[in-house]
């Protein structure tokens, strides 16, 4: 059997020379990979005057650091990001590559794991470098990719067992970002690039992004409705009860596509995952993808009609009644408490 | 006058999950979900549709899929689509993405020219966003993901306007480009009264065959005759019609292999059980300020 590479390497997203946090998550949770195999963390950055976020990686565990820098490549594109991508995997054959499951990483991983031929499981919520048996047959370090499958009916564990290369997407805030104790004196490789006609295909001709105010990974208070609010009216009653804690609001999956709260309020396996002091969940029935963004809360709240929701099954606290009974019930409560 | 290629997928109905597909375990009975139509798929479809309603064309649409998934194509044909393509064969089936791109990718080519390649951002069973991205790979063009519009079309460029992080880029893109859609991005037409009314037979040569077992009156050559005759045949592509290499399509093309599976069991934790009352309430809060989550 040929032996494979034990390397781990993280695609460093930058979005405008500012990273992305999910980056350093993923630092964080690739320096235990490579540790479990002995391994090596590399830090891929691709960008326009980089070199300090290069240097950031360090702080997360970086061994290494590619760094390939081109004014042409302050803006993420396709086609010249996945060709560099492509590139390097194939001249190092890297054994595992983490991506963020942001818009970027879904669009880059899949084109840069398809000419590489390389396995590639989207939105893991854990990743564990075990050995196992497979079929008879003994795999060494190979890496377990969880995820919630089938509308969140199953969790899968996923494997690429007799491919070089294992990639993998997660989440922003699945993982969690811990700054080592020592970090390396920083060693950081360029790699020289040169345009070439790809780069003209696709022009940006314009771009508006607005910094997100929406911070749910660090609200100490969450307050999240979900489908069995009805409509967008009765929602407001979980911004009146998250108002009056000083918490922030947020919905299920469900919530966002009934048009209830925007995208980027949702938590769940494809939204954010949080881990806050309190989180009351409302009118959410807990389906598994949901339950994976929240259930490391320290205390949860349920309040739903129906008794046998799964939600139950893993809130310290459960109301069964309608939102719109207990909420101003529970809020009138309070406030006569802070009296 | 532009051409587009439509790539659409039937997946189970995972998002209603009724009592009925509940089996005694409390997993879910997944043969028993309804098979639909990936909506974002159908604002694909859409998107081609109405490229070819401005600027003329025509609309191809193709799916993957087990025999049954004909239904979805019939429903393209109701749509608008001018032709569909079910691409089905033993060998494809156990297919993770990379598979499944690289048939699609050879479907497409077969299909021959093309100025747009148009996909759901990602199917509701797998909601991996992958399979798009893959196909633009392999056919060698440019991706635009997450696309929310298309604000222009002038020439071989088209201007695109997708989704980023916290907000939209609008990017020119020279044809030919595989665009993947947010469910947003458009409205799908009702069916159209009149298609139902002409195409509710098209059938595809597994279900003629189908028909022929159960009438030995019929012959399955005359059958194809007539409904090619008719514009009724839906045709199907197997891995001999698209001459690709077996070794990387189905589970053997597949490196992502399922290791273990484990059906979401409810059971467990018994939360502390709150009175819907004031006094409830109340014991609720002192809990939580004892606790110091509140506070």
């Amino acid at each position: 059997m040929t032996k494979f590479s034990n390397e781990v390497w993280v695609f460093i997203e930058q979005r405008n020379g500012k990273p992305a946090d999910v980056s350093f998550e993923l630092l964080s949770k690739g320096r235990k990979l490579a540790d479990a195999m002995n391994g090596t963390l590399k830090s891929i950055v691709i960008g326009n005057a980089t070199k300090s976020i290069a240097e950031d990686t360090f702080r997360y565990g970086a061994d290494e650091a590619y760094s390939i820098e081109h004014p042409s490549l302050h803006h993420y594109k396709t086609l010249p990001y996945s060709k560099i991508l492509t590139d390097l995997v194939a001249k190092h054959i890297p054994r595992i590559v983490l991506f963020g499951a942001t818009i970027i990483g879904r669009d880059l991983a899949p084109r840069v794991a398809s000419r590489t031929r390389s396995g590639l499981t989207a939105d893991c919520t854990d990743l564990k470098v075990e050995t196992i048996n497979y079929l008879g047959k003994n795999y060494e370090n190979l890496l377990l990719q969880i995820r919630p499958a089938f509308g969140g009916n199953i969790i899968a564990t996923i494997i690429t067992p007799d491919n070089p290369i294992q990639m993998a997407t997660v989440r922003e805030g699945v993982m969690e970002m811990h700054p080592v104790d020592r970090a390396r004196e920083p060693k950081i490789t360029q790699i020289p690039y040169a345009t070439d006609g790809i780069d003209e295909m696709i022009t940006i001709v314009e771009q508006h992004r607005e910094e997100s105010k929406v911070n749910l990974k660090g609200a100490p208070i969450i307050v999240a409705g979900g489908y069995g609010m009805g409509n967008k009216e009765n929602f407001k009653l979980i911004h009146d009860l998250a108002h009056i804690l000083g918490g922030e609001v947020a919905g299920s999956r469900a919530a966002v596509d009934a048009g209830f709260i925007p995208h980027e309020r949702q938590v769940g396996q494809t939204g954010i995952t949080v881990r806050p002091k309190l989180y009351i969940a409302v009118g959410i029935s807990g389906a598994i993808q949901h339950r994976a963004g929240m259930q490391e809360a320290k205390k949860i709240i349920a309040i739903n009609t129906d008794p046998d929701a799964p939600i139950f099954d893993i809130s310290h606290y459960g109301i069964v009644g309608s939102a719109m009974d207990v909420v101003p019930k529970f809020i009138e409560a309070y406030k006569h408490r802070l009296k | 006058m532009y051409h587009s290629i439509v790539l659409v997928k039937q997946v189970p109905d995972t998002t209603n999950i009724s009592g009925q597909v509940m089996k005694e375990d409390g997993t879910v009975n997944r043969s028993k979900l309804p098979a639909i139509f990936n909506f974002e798929d159908k604002v694909a479809l859409e998107l081609a549709l109405q490229i070819k309603d401005q600027f003329g064309g025509t609309v191809t649409a193709i799916t993957m899929g087990p025999p049954r998934a004909s239904d979805i194509l019939r429903e393209c044909l109701f749509m608008g689509a001018d032709d569909v393509y079910l691409i089905t064969d033993r060998k494809f089936a156990g297919a993770d993405t990379l598979a499944t791109s690289y048939v699609l990718s050879k479907a497409v080519a077969k299909i021959g020219k093309f100025d747009f390649v148009f996909a759901g951002r990602q199917a509701i069973d797998g909601d991996t966003a992958q399979v798009g991205p893959q196909t633009a790979d392999k056919l060698d063009i440019p991706q635009i993901t997450y696309v929310e519009k298309i604000l222009d079309i002038h020439k071989q460029t088209a201007r695109i306007r997708k989704k980023i992080e916290g907000g939209y880029e609008i990017l020119d893109v020279r044809l030919p480009v595989l665009l993947t859609v947010v469910n947003n991005a458009a409205e799908p037409r009702p069916f159209s009264a009149k298609r139902v009314m002409t195409y509710k037979g098209a059938k595809s040569l597994l279900e003629l065959e189908k028909l022929v077992e159960g009438n030995s009156l019929l012959y399955i050559d005359k059958l194809v005759y007539e409904y090619k005759n008719r514009s009724l045949f839906i045709p199907t592509f197997t891995a001999d019609d698209l001459q690709i290499d077996i070794e990387r399509c189905g589970i053997k093309g597949s490196p992502t292999k399922v290791y273990n599976v484990e059906s979401v069991v409810l059971a467990g934790n018994v939360p502390v059980r709150i009175e819907n009352t004031i006094p409830g309430m109340n014991t609720l809060i002192d809990k939580l300020l004892e606790d110091r989550i509140l506070g």
